[in-house]
């Protein structure tokens, strides 16, 4: 093993031109995955938190990418198209959030995966699908010969899910970004897909980046979380400390505010008012003060001078609050 | 803001009927496909679903995709004819009266729905959408206008965003207007199908909230849909669960998350992660296996069957009926838990 | 799968049906006389009353009309004893005017106008399909914007007017090509061709146009579906991801409208058929209108009906053979 961590991602910002103006969708985010572990990156809409995977794979078309991002050492951010695309599919893959959208509707299942086998290994069209149908087997399919034959939308929502996961995993890359995997699917399926993936992980020791907008999830398969807001990480924990001892006020209003089945009856929703920021417009300073509790509370001009950076707050945890010690 | 025409005064006439809202043997099939010579058989999305909903309660209808939740709220409205059974508001079947004289009771029962932007017209202004329901019941212009400035203040805008449309706000903004428009011929029963499962989560807290506030100001009822088991726990009174169209499970909300008698109820609750990371590696998890079954195609006997644990002969060729299993409570299973 | 074809063919019947009896009704109510106009000048009135008679025009309309649809099976023979005529099948009558029968007639237009067709709906694929798919691929560019704007200029100009100025400049300026006339692609290639090429640019181009246009919208909204990402995140090149993932659904909804357009023009380009004097069906039509022949017109009614609906049929087909959703189970 080397000594690098298999992602590192260091000052990550990616900016797209609209005929409205420039947005600024990622502001310099910083984290890492190491082998057999999962981060989890959770956000709400207009984090950038699929903007973030979407560089890291190379696939935002039309965006400013700038910063850093090394798989097992090499970096990815401004690599020459081509040595990128051999590691797309091949090193990293991904999984996208709607199975029924994200495989193509006109080829087979075991077509596509087969597919994304040869663009890697070459080989016969047989020998590929073979593959295939083994991949196809290794993620619970049942029948995997049959189904393989068959188009995706023959397929149950959690069948093709799992498909997806398959073409993910066809040829064994050791990095696995997951889009909201899960949230086109019934709990129950859920839970049957999340098994899953924890499975193929201790299997294969993947490293996976999980990114969602549910906390539930996160707390199930994340070792460490990084949580998202208006395009800047704000804040960075192990998963136990961030929900035991959430420092940053959104990190807090978003606990606070979630309906828990865990929760006594009675329990009061205590929500964040205002909603999300615009990317086109964002707030000056730090981009959560308007909806900010604390800032509320007790005004203060650092909330919005300089947008506040992630401080270590405790081991292995930090925030990016300027009032940080007062919350403490 | 007045209260007169709070709905619970009356319930307390001697001799009006208990329940708001009473559901018996509701069913929903829909024609199936077209075949060469003759249609496919019909697809039962809903069948056999009785409950009622008491005057100011909230009762949260859940299941997943496909069990007909939605459905069943649609005919609820009569936004859907059912093809079975009977719906009575206020002890009047709503359910074969026709369209046009079921327009005086129109007033008293209400939608929300999941999309606030694609439930509102893009070209009215938030007066025009908030006050059509009054105009409909024939009120006065100047009357209308001092009603729809104090129904936005109720839900939480300002009486500037009135003359703007559905697309300059966002989407919590958007389900408050949507909000605003079923209550304002004060209704005594609201249904509202997903209301919040398009929003971010930290709005999603914002719109519950005003829900239950709501609730408590105008003493309106709720059927609220959803397939967020906690949001549901979290506002309603009374729960009841559905699988492949019919409800296998209903009963007081602490009874059912506390102690599910079915086995579906009792899976899915293990199966919402919990944002408690401690928690999740510890707890026991029921993992069912495979989806839920298509509607088309429901499988024999109970229809919970081919995923369930605690399957038996019986449960392949019997469907169970919904029975008491405790007061207020009320299981579809041969083998319920204790 | 049989069952659908099944259903789709007796829907044709039907419908093919209702265009004869609709178009039949229409001359029926006019207040021409067929009788007279067959007969000709100076015709005395019992010889009318004969040719009505041998026509069977004095019979109730509905009796007509059972005449007229058995006889496109079956063949039908005119009159009786020494006057009669046999018409055999596919009898659609005998024109008023020429006397001749609608099925000749149409037999000998059609090659020319397929031909016509066939060559202006390759030139307008190549064209419009080939330049939608380059101003979608190089989006936002000079290109794009260049051939944008060219195709609302070439849609703007009138069929007659682009087949004047193509016949001046051509063949009456340059002397590059001959004027057009019909020669059978059997007796000579070439100038089946050289003489097809003038009136093949004038009805290509308005739909090269239209098909570009549209090309380019269908390549923009597929290259934006997740599963054209879904293919790049596979590390394919970007030439499988666009040609095979890309192309092949933006393509599907260009060859539906292929097909219909095709139909319509297999049985006559009106316009073009008459400004460069080419004895297609379009043409036949055109003078069959003029003089109110009512078979003739009636045949090329039922026999463009015919293409229409049978290209939507194969229209169908082809889509359900691309994309396996619309497959029937």
């Amino acid at each position: 093993m080397t000594s690098h961590p298999l992602l590192d991602v260091h000052d990550l910002a990616v900016e797209f031109t609209t005929e409205e103006g420039t947005v600024r969708a990622v502001k310099g985010v910083d984290f890492t995955v190491e082998r057999g572990r999962t981060l989890g990156i959770v956000g709400e809409s207009g984090s950038g938190k699929s903007v973030t995977s979407l560089a890291v794979m190379g696939l935002h078309r039309g965006a400013t990418v700038t910063g850093s991002a090394k798989l097992d050492g090499t970096e990815l951010v401004g690599a020459p198209d081509d040595d990128l695309r051999k590691l797309r599919g091949r090193r990293m893959a991904m999984v996208f959030q709607d199975a029924l959208t994200a495989l193509h509707p006109y080829f087979t299942v075991g077509d596509q995966i087969a597919e994304a086998y040869r663009a890697h290994f070459g080989g016969t069209r047989r020998a590929a699908l073979a593959r295939a149908v083994d991949v196809l087997g290794d993620v619970g399919i049942p029948e995997p010969a049959r189904r393989a034959d068959e188009h995706p939308h023959q397929f149950s929502g959690g069948m093709r899910q799992r498909a997806m996961i398959a073409l993910a995993l066809s040829c064994e890359p050791d990095l696995v970004i997951a889009d909201e995997p899960t949230t086109a699917l019934d709990v129950t399926v859920q839970a049957q897909v999340l098994e899953l993936l924890m499975r193929l992980q201790q299997e294969r020791g993947l490293g996976i980046v999980m990114i969602t907008h549910d906390l539930g999830v996160i707390a199930r398969v994340a070792d460490d979380v990084l949580v998202m807001y208006g395009g800047s990480a704000a804040e960075q924990a192990p998963a136990d400390t961030l929900f035991t001892t959430p420092r940053h006020p959104y990190t807090r209003g978003l606990l606070d505010s979630l309906p828990r089945l865990d929760a006594e009856d009675g329990a009061e929703l205590r929500s964040i008012p205002g909603s999300p920021p615009s990317l086109l417009a964002p707030p000056a300073g730090c981009a959560f003060h308007p909806r900010c509790a604390v800032y509320a509370a007790k005004p203060d001009a650092r909330c919005t001078g300089e947008r506040p950076l992630l401080r270590t707050v405790a081991d292995g945890h930090r925030s990016a609050c300027v009032h940080d010690e007062v919350t403490a | 803001m007045t209260t007169e025409t709070a709905p619970l005064a009356d319930a307390a006439d001697p001799g009006a009927p208990a329940a708001l809202l009473s559901v018996r043997d509701l069913g929903m099939t829909f024609p199936g496909p077209r075949g060469t010579l003759r249609r496919r058989p019909g697809i039962r999305a809903v069948d056999g679903v009785t409950f009622d909903v008491r005057p100011g309660e909230t009762l949260g209808l859940v299941g997943e995709s496909g069990c007909g939740k939605s459905t069943t709220g649609r005919m609820l409205v009569r936004l859907l004819d059912p093809t079975a059974g009977r719906v009575s508001f206020r002890g009047q079947d709503i359910t074969t009266t026709p369209q046009h004289r079921l327009r005086p009771l129109r007033s008293r029962f209400q939608m929300i729905f999941q999309d606030p932007f694609a439930s509102l017209n893009p070209r009215q202004t938030v007066q025009q959408i908030i006050a059509a329901p009054l105009r409909a019941q024939g009120e006065g212009k100047q009357r209308i206008r001092a009603e729809v400035r104090d129904l936005v203040r109720l839900v939480g805008l300002a009486p500037e965003h009135l003359e703007r449309y559905p697309h300059q706000f966002s989407g919590g903004q958007a389900q408050r207007i949507g909000i605003a428009r079923a209550l304002a011929t004060r209704p005594e029963l609201v249904v509202a199908d997903e209301p919040v499962s398009a929003l971010d989560v930290s709005i999603q807290a914002q719109i519950v909230g005003l829900m239950e506030r709501l609730q408590a100001e105008l003493g309106v009822a709720y059927v609220f849909i959803a397939h967020d088991l906690a949001v549901v726990k979290h506002i309603s009174h009374r729960v009841a669960v559905m699988y492949l169209g019919r409800i296998v499970e209903i009963g007081d909300k602490q009874q059912v998350y506390d102690h599910p008698a079915h086995p579906y109820t009792k899976a899915l609750l293990s199966a919402v992660p919990l944002p408690d990371p401690a928690a999740e590696r510890t707890r026991e998890r029921i993992v069912l296996l495979g989806d839920p079954p298509s509607p088309a195609n429901p499988p024999s006997g109970c229809t919970f069957h081919p995923r369930c644990p605690k399957a038996q002969d019986v449960c392949r060729t019997e469907a169970p009926l919904l029975t008491l299993t405790a007061p207020g409570r009320q299981a579809a299973c041969h083998f319920p838990e204790a | 799968m049989i069952g659908f074809l099944l259903r789709r063919l007796l829907a044709m019947a039907a419908t093919l049906l209702a265009v004869c009896a609709l178009t039949f009704a229409v001359f029926y109510l006019l207040p021409s006389d067929p009788a007279a106009q067959f007969c000709g000048k100076d015709c005395s009135a019992d010889r009318i009353e004969l040719v009505r008679q041998q026509l069977g025009l004095a019979d109730p309309l509905a009796v007509q009309f059972w005449h007229y649809v058995t006889a496109v099976f079956a063949g039908r023979s005119y009159g009786t004893g020494q006057y009669a005529v046999q018409c055999d099948f596919p009898c659609f009558g005998y024109s008023f005017q020429s006397a001749q029968p609608v099925w000749d007639l149409m037999t000998d237009r059609l090659p020319t106008s397929v031909s016509l067709a066939l060559g202006a709906a390759v030139l307008w694929l190549l064209l419009g399909v080939g330049a939608g798919v380059l101003s979608a691929l190089r989006r936002g560019t000079w290109l794009d914007r260049t051939l944008m704007i060219g195709t609302i200029g070439i849609a703007a100009l009138p069929v007659y007017f682009t087949a004047m100025i193509l016949l001046y400049l051509v063949v009456s300026v340059a002397g590059l090509l001959p004027y057009p006339r019909y020669i059978a692609f059997g007796e000579d290639p070439v100038g089946w061709t050289t003489n097809l090429i003038l009136p093949w640019i004038a009805l290509a181009l308005l739909n090269a146009a239209i098909y570009a246009r549209m090309t380019r919208n269908s390549v923009i909204e597929t290259m934006a579906e997740p599963y054209v990402r879904t293919a790049r995140a596979k590390g394919l090149r970007e030439r499988r991801v666009v040609g095979r993932h890309g192309l092949r659904p933006a393509l599907t909804p260009v060859a539906t409208m292929l097909g219909m357009d095709l139909g319509g023009l297999l049985a006559g380009a009106l316009i073009t058929e008459s400004l460069f004097s080419l004895p297609g069906i379009g043409k036949l039509f055109a003078d069959s209108l003029n003089k109110a022949d009512q078979p003739v017109i009636m045949g090329i009614t039922l026999l463009a009906s015919f293409f229409i609906i049978s290209s939507n049929l194969v229209v169908d087909l082809v889509y359900a053979w691309i994309d396996p959703r619309a497959r029937l189970s």
